[in-house]
């Protein structure tokens, strides 16, 4: 306990000095939201195993480390190069580099971008679009309930900002790359990273956020993305967080949607040592189509904790979640899916699907689903599994030709591609295809080195 | 087990001699014995749970099985020593009755991933993406398919005659010496069934063989086996011509329970 409430007044600590010098010149209605979000943080502390959300995650380890704030900090090994092997989104992105929380506009890639369209620093988005970013800011990642978002926003100062005016169809992938350099520095680095998408009326965009340390190393990324969708948007939205396998990652992801909008979110979980990501989504307006479609692949003692929440506030919406776990080693995968139709949110489609293979018998996977069903007319459906490669797909591959090693293999990479078959990107699949072949054919590799 | 015929030893294909096999500690092949030639199309038959999969899958190589007695040969040589991938490599092939769906990976790779591991066996060179698609045009035909099919995971999601199609499909492109087709004609449509007539008989060339498993004579109206086998309770109790699948669709399978009780 005395860890944790050191931990806490170390965290205001670093505020003091946060609003104290950077941080003054801002304007006045984000200067006291920021001290309503200290002070949330303040009175809610880091979360203890003891609370049933965060009852198979502790967060000691983030609690325990004594971390700098990476904001400012100098990345000089941060390079082009350094970080072009992590580009996911292919040449023709438009490419919003930050790095230690800051944007880097000499390692992004702006393009000409159709009338209206933003895409670029939050921090410069606070002066040029104030409005907007009032308007939405901290209004759908709630920081009430969670110390992270407080935590996030009491210290938001940069990130991402995207805005699709009514309309507009953005033919071109937005990638946002959020880099953490680790190099020289004796302290561990904490980075909040922020990111707003705002896609209006009738509007339709691809964004993908990256979480990349092109440098490994000890750090914690808390980041926190929202988006609100207007009646009639589309957006896909990638998450690919390959943060260093040393590395803590908190993420909290909220969107809100209005009316006949289809949002296709995909968090791809391959990175940290111990990450949680709380992601929520409001159906809040009728019609609304949400394809939660997740993967986590784990190794070493990597540890993944997913919560979500997929509030159906309005009649008329259909949300589909799939989420697969590939858990190797000692990894352990968490899953905790609730539903929640509201009442008088009749004729929902609601499907949810959480599998997760064991790769080694030391490995473990966590998973529960949590509907809370209000209305009466709706379809609600639910499964889990965890277990070993099936038996019987083995034998079935087998009896086709295939060596058991070679079934093996293609059972595993079908688990983690079935969820690649939903991204609707094409260059953006076949390069996380790519990443997770890698991946795959390293961790059998490993396998066979552990044996000798 | 068989009436007559050509009694050679180099035209047997499959010998199986007094085959046991149990699951799970349960006991459902009671000692079995069957000879199939090249050349020659054998139907089994049976009531629900007689054991006709198990002797598939025991064939298959099914690793949920024990063999505790018997023998069976294939090409001469010891089945039940090799691995169901080495069965299939050597021209084994096993539709089963409840095909299994594999998530996430598309029927275009897994066909062409089999083929190329049993082409590879023959000392045949393997295919390209490219390559593949071209062979694979005809097969395709031949099933009423078009390329969708080949885009969709294994098998996941198919309806049930689907799945019955694409194990056709398999056959059709694999080309083995030995098929065992578990009741692949039920679940079928009248143009689907006669599909699968068309390719068993295109297979039934001189050096190559298929074991039917059916519960239904219209498929023996398309495709004439030379020898009809009832399996009941683990055992072959009766073995004839077509005239026996004819009786066995107007008798049932009662008066050979009891004759076999008797004898
Ligand atoms: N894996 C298993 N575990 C337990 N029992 C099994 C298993 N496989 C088969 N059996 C049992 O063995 C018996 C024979 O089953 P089998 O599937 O071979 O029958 P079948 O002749 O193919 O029947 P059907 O006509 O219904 O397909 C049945 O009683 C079945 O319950
Ligand atoms: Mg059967």
């Amino acid at each position: 306990m005395t860890a944790a409430v050191d931990a806490r007044e170390h965290h205001l600590a670093l505020f003091k000095a946060f609003a104290g010098n950077g941080a003054a010149g801002s304007p006045a209605w984000l200067r006291d939201l920021r001290g309503q979000a200290i002070a949330r943080f303040a009175e809610l502390g880091f979360p203890s195993t003891k609370q049933e959300e965060w009852r198979f995650t502790s967060v000691a380890p983030i609690a325990e480390t004594t971390f700098a704030l990476s904001h400012g900090r100098d990345a000089p090994g941060v390079t082009a190069s350094a970080l072009a092997p992590y580009w996911i989104a292919g040449p023709g992105a438009i490419r919003l580099v930050f790095v230690n929380g800051t944007f880097a506009p000499a390692l992004s890639a702006a393009a000409e971008l159709p009338r209206g369209v933003r895409a670029g620093s939050l921090r410069a988005a606070l002066a040029s679009d104030a409005e907007l970013a009032q308007r939405h800011l901290a209004r759908h990642a709630d920081y009430q309930t969670s110390p992270f978002a407080a935590l996030n926003t009491a210290f938001l100062s940069d990130g991402a900002f995207v805005y699709v005016p009514a309309g507009v169809e953005l033919e071109r992938p937005i990638e946002v790359v959020f880099a953490v350099a680790t190099d020289g520095e004796r302290e561990a680095l904490v980075a909040h990273p922020r990111t707003l998408v705002i896609v209006e009326r009738g509007a339709r965009a691809t964004v993908l956020e990256s979480y990349v340390a092109p440098q490994g190393g000890v750090y914690w990324t808390n980041a926190v993305t929202e988006i609100a969708l207007a009646q009639g948007a589309r957006l896909e939205h990638y998450r690919i967080q390959r943060e260093s396998r040393e590395a803590y990652q908190v993420a909290t992801t909220h969107a809100t949607q209005d009316r006949d909008t289809v949002l296709r979110l995909h968090p791809v979980a391959l990175g940290a040592a111990l990450a949680r990501h709380d992601l929520r989504t409001e159906l809040a307006g009728t019609g609304g189509e949400l394809i939660l479609n997740g993967l986590y692949l784990l190794r070493g003692r990597q540890h993944a904790d997913h919560h979500t929440v997929i509030d159906h506030a309005q009649p008329h919406c259909a949300s589909h979640e799939y989420f697969n776990g590939l858990l190797g080693e000692q990894a352990h995968g968490v899953f905790n899916g609730r539903i929640i139709v509201r009442p008088g949110a009749q004729r929902t489609d609601s499907k949810q699907t959480n599998n997760n293979l064991l790769l080694s018998a030391d490995a473990r996977a966590d998973s529960q689903p949590q509907l809370e069903i209000y209305a009466d007319d709706v379809k609600c459906t639910h499964g889990s599994t965890v277990g070993p490669l099936d038996e019987t797909a083995l034998y079935y591959l087998r009896s086709r030709g295939l060596a058991a090693e070679t079934a093996a293999g293609m059972l595993t990479y079908g688990f983690a591609a079935e969820i690649l078959g939903r991204m609707e990107h094409a260059a953006v699949r076949d390069e996380l295809d790519r990443v997770i072949r890698g991946r795959l054919a390293d961790r059998t590799r490993g396998g066979r080195r552990g044996a000798t | 087990m068989r009436g007559s015929g050509k009694p050679e030893r180099e035209s047997a294909l499959l010998e199986i001699e007094n085959l046991h096999a149990s699951v799970e500690g349960r006991e459902i092949l009671r000692g079995i014995d069957l000879r199939v030639n090249v050349g020659e199309v054998h139907a089994v038959m049976g009531p629900n749970g007689s054991g006709k999969s198990t002797l598939a899958q025991v064939i298959g190589g099914h690793p949920a099985y024990a063999v505790t007695a018997g023998s069976v040969l294939y090409q001469g040589k010891d089945l039940l020593a090799m691995k169901p991938e080495e069965r299939a490599r050597e021209g084994v092939f096993l539709a089963f009755q409840y095909p299994v769906a594999i998530r996430g990976i598309t029927n275009a790779y897994f066909l062409r991933s089999a083929l190329n591991a049993v082409r590879k066996a023959r000392g045949q060179e393997e295919l390209g993406p490219v390559e593949f698609m071209d062979a694979l045009e005809d097969k395709l035909k031949v099933i009423g398919w078009d390329d969708s099919y080949l885009n969709r995971p294994v098998n996941d999601g198919f309806s049930g005659g689907e799945k019955k199609r694409n194990e056709i499909l398999q056959l059709a492109v694999l080309e083995p010496k030995l098929a065992i087709l578990d009741e692949t004609d039920s679940g079928l449509d009248i143009d689907a069934l006669k599909t699968v007539a068309h390719t068993v008989d295109k297979l039934r060339r001189p050096e190559s063989a298929t074991v039917l498993v059916t519960h239904y004579y219209r498929i023996l109206t398309h495709i004439t086996p030379d020898f009809v086998h009832v399996l009941s309770g683990g055992r072959i109790v009766k073995s004839g011509t077509k005239e026996l699948a004819l009786e066995l669709e107007e008798k049932g399978y009662d008066w050979l329970r009891e004759e076999a009780a008797v004898g």
